[in-house]
């Protein structure tokens, strides 16, 4: 894989290259006139999906269902489950528990479609040394460790993901109202509508968006074909992502668990409704020692960080 | 026949900018030449999408977005002729206001198209348009930046098309339009440097762009670069032209940069004080810029060479020995445009990506295909205001006259 792209990058402008350029960059972007194959036209003047009512919305999950089934030879289900009426979610992360496994990286990767090459992760481990600087000042964070077997001595480990923020700032500064706060509480993207300005990376202060720089590429059979309109459908080349605290899974019914959550298997991830006062995640934040990153910028997170030993 | 005369015009015009000597085919041609690689470098990474650029997640703006913010600068700068040409009825400014204008359109457009190639997404542009699209305004400082720019970019086409295409009537053109127009640009201008400055303004996630000295920093260092460059132009139009531009005027334009460069680094000292003095934990990209961080120096040798040729031009321009000779003048000229290039260019867009929101620090290098683009974009820029000046020179000089409308005109032979 390295081979091949190291032979592109030295002949700079191949005849191919600029032909095939020019081919998909006026295709992707000119009118396809006489053309028979109206779904590109339909792609290029989707409303956002706000504005859609539910035939509209219909309409556009009956095409993109059959995009995907031309594209990846599988058929996809692609759910528009709306919030449920009376929840806000809250996540919280056991500090004295986790033990930098990472698992949770990777059972995220695989039930949200990221792609494989080039590599998107929604989830970072940071490790600190014990004793060292962190929570404010993350200079002593280490993101690339490779140990042969975690818990290491001497280190403790925290993953940071999208802290759904009450007051997000991702959402504020979004030029086209592409990236939004649903009623329960989850910042989502709509990747039809995201022009890919990256505006939003910039303005998060947790690291936690992603772009797919190039064109999202995973394994057919490594598909997740259970997916949600506004979280782990397949991304598109030029566009934004994120956590979504598995919209897909937390908003059935019966609902089910983020995969981050379930895969942990030291069972420092909790997820709950923070408005149901009898929920898991209620007790951790009445009970224990909560803190939220960067407090000091009032971005208000759903994310709580505790000590449970 | 009067409806011909639209048509014929035209092409009067269009003989204008077609016919010219060796130079300016030896121009057009070298320009070409870079539109063309910056063409296919942009369709390359049309195709593979924006990880043909060093740009990733860690440091998500880069070379096109220093551009971008290096030309609004240059584009704001219009107003520091307009101010003492009308306001002040300053008459040796007055005569080359127009350039300016011109050098602000061609500016905007240019940033237009450092935006556009940096979208992941292009053919979706028009989602960040009213009506059509679902701008968020007045939230998203993008939605304000996409309205004053383009605003900007409309007045500073129509004050000098207007006034020209009266002129190539043979008639005078009326203030009455003109004139509130104008004085609309002068604060308009300030508005476009400082809704840039307040896009990274804003964002508290990056400690280095979260100070206030950022806005007023930005119009300082503006109105060095941008009159800067048109003294440049001034003397390369007066050469080539054989126009009339008074040394008054130039001089004049040199002195006010002094002023303006004197400021930028007043601020740059408040900016500078206030990180080392508190060393607190914001000052990690100033470090990085000045410094290095953790063995990272990518930008170092830059800062300091840019610190340099701002101090060196202030010098320069200062001194009324040295403003007022054509050598001196010039190399402050280009140290200052080199100055401000690196400052407000990759010296303000990449610190506030290092080090990252979490502590990574990604040394970012503009790759080939990004370098190449960003050539393109130049040359197309110097292709545009090449053309303007082509066709608006001779009509400004009277050399060109479009057929009028109106049979009397005595003097149109």
């Amino acid at each position: 894989m390295k081979r091949e792209d190291k032979k592109t990058e030295s002949r700079f402008f191949s005849r191919r290259d600029v032909l095939k350029g020019a081919f998909y960059g006026l295709a992707s972007l000119a009118i396809p006139i006489g053309s028979a194959d109206a779904s590109v036209w339909d792609a290029f003047f989707q409303k956002h999906f706000r504005e859609m009512n539910k035939d509209e919305v219909g309409a556009v999950i009956d095409r993109l269902e059959k995009e995907y089934y031309k594209k990846f030879g599988k058929k996809f289900d692609i759910k528009t489950t709306e919030a449920i009426p009376g929840t806000l979610f809250g996540y919280g992360l056991d500090l004295s528990r986790c033990i930098g496994c990472r698992r949770c990286v990777y059972a995220c990767v695989r039930e949200n479609n990221q792609s494989r090459d080039p590599q998107i992760h929604w989830i970072t481990v940071l490790r600190f040394k014990q004793g060292k600087k962190w929570v404010n000042d993350l200079e002593e964070a280490e993101k690339y460790y490779y140990p042969g077997e975690v818990p290491e001595e001497g280190y403790f480990y925290m993953p940071v993901q999208c802290q759904q923020c009450e007051n997000p700032p991702c959402v504020k500064v979004c030029p086209t109202q592409a990236t939004w706060k649903e009623p329960d509480g989850i910042v989502v993207v709509d990747y039809n509508w995201c022009i890919g300005c990256r505006y939003c990376m910039a303005a998060c202060p947790y690291g936690a968006r992603r772009f797919n720089w190039g064109e999202p590429r995973i394994a057919r059979e490594e598909l997740n074909t259970n997916v949600h309109y506004l979280g782990n459908r397949p991304r598109y080349k030029g566009v934004v992502e994120k956590c979504t605290f598995c919209i897909q899974r937390t908003r059935g019914n019966p609902g089910r668990y983020p995969a981050c959550v379930e895969i942990c298997p030291v069972g420092a991830r909790k997820f709950g409704n923070l408005l149901d006062p009898k929920s898991e995640i209620r007790y951790i934040i009445e009970n224990k020692r909560v803190f939220r990153l960067k407090e000091d910028l009032n971005t208000q997170p759903k994310f709580f960080y505790f000590f449970a030993t | 026949m009067f409806f011909l005369n639209p048509f014929i015009n035209f092409f009067r015009v269009l003989k204008q900018v077609v016919k010219g000597g060796t130079w300016y085919y030896a121009w057009i041609g070298f320009l070409s030449f870079f539109i063309l690689i910056g063409v296919a470098a942009y369709l390359k990474q049309l195709n593979h999408g924006l990880i043909e650029t060093a740009m990733r997640d860690q440091v998500s703006w880069g070379f096109y977005i220093a551009n971008f913010t290096f030309l609004v600068g240059v584009a704001a700068a219009a107003v520091y002729l307009v101010v003492p040409a009308y306001v002040y009825n300053f008459k040796p400014i007055k005569e080359v206001v127009l350039f300016g204008e011109l050098l602000a359109a061609t500016a905007i457009i240019m940033c237009v198209l450092f935006i556009m190639v940096d979208l992941g997404r292009p053919e979706r542009v028009w989602h960040i348009l009213p009506v059509i699209g679902k701008m968020h305004f007045p939230a998203s400082l993008l939605a304000w930046d996409v309205l004053v720019l383009n605003g900007y970019l409309a007045i500073n086409l129509f004050i000098p098309f207007y006034g020209l295409y009266k002129l190539a009537h043979g008639k005078e053109y009326n203030m009455q339009i003109i004139k509130p127009l104008i004085i609309i640009s002068i604060p308009w201008a300030i508005s476009i440097h400082t809704v840039t400055a307040f896009l990274y303004n804003g964002l508290p996630s990056r400690p280095f762009w979260n100070a206030a000295v950022l806005a007023p920093r930005f119009i300082a260092s503006a109105l060095c670069s941008g009159p800067a460059l048109m003294l440049i132009i001034f003397q390369l139009v007066r050469k080539i032209y054989k126009l009339d531009i008074e040394n008054k005027a130039i001089f004049k334009i040199a002195e006010l940069i002094a002023y303006a460069m004197a400021v930028n680094l007043f601020l740059f000292m408040a900016e500078f004080f206030k990180e080392f003095y508190s060393n607190s934990i914001h000052l990690a990209p100033m470090k990085y810029l000045y410094f290095g961080l953790h063995g990272h120096y990518n930008l170092v040798p830059w800062m300091w060479a840019s610190l340099f040729f701002n101090l060196t031009a202030f010098v320069l321009f200062l001194l009324p020995k040295t403003r007022e000779h054509f050598f001196s003048l010039n190399l402050a000229c280009v140290l200052v445009i080199a100055g401000v290039y690196i400052e407000k260019g990759m010296g303000l867009v990449v610190p506030g990506f290092i080090p990252g929101t979490l502590g990574e620090i990604y040394e970012y290098s503009p790759t080939m295909v990004e370098r190449t683009i960003t050539v393109g974009i130049w040359a197309l820029g110097a292709l545009i205001y090449t053309i303007f000046l082509k066709f608006m020179i001779p009509i400004y000089k009277g050399e060109l006259r479009f057929v009028s409308r109106v049979k009397e005109q005595p003097d149109q032979t």
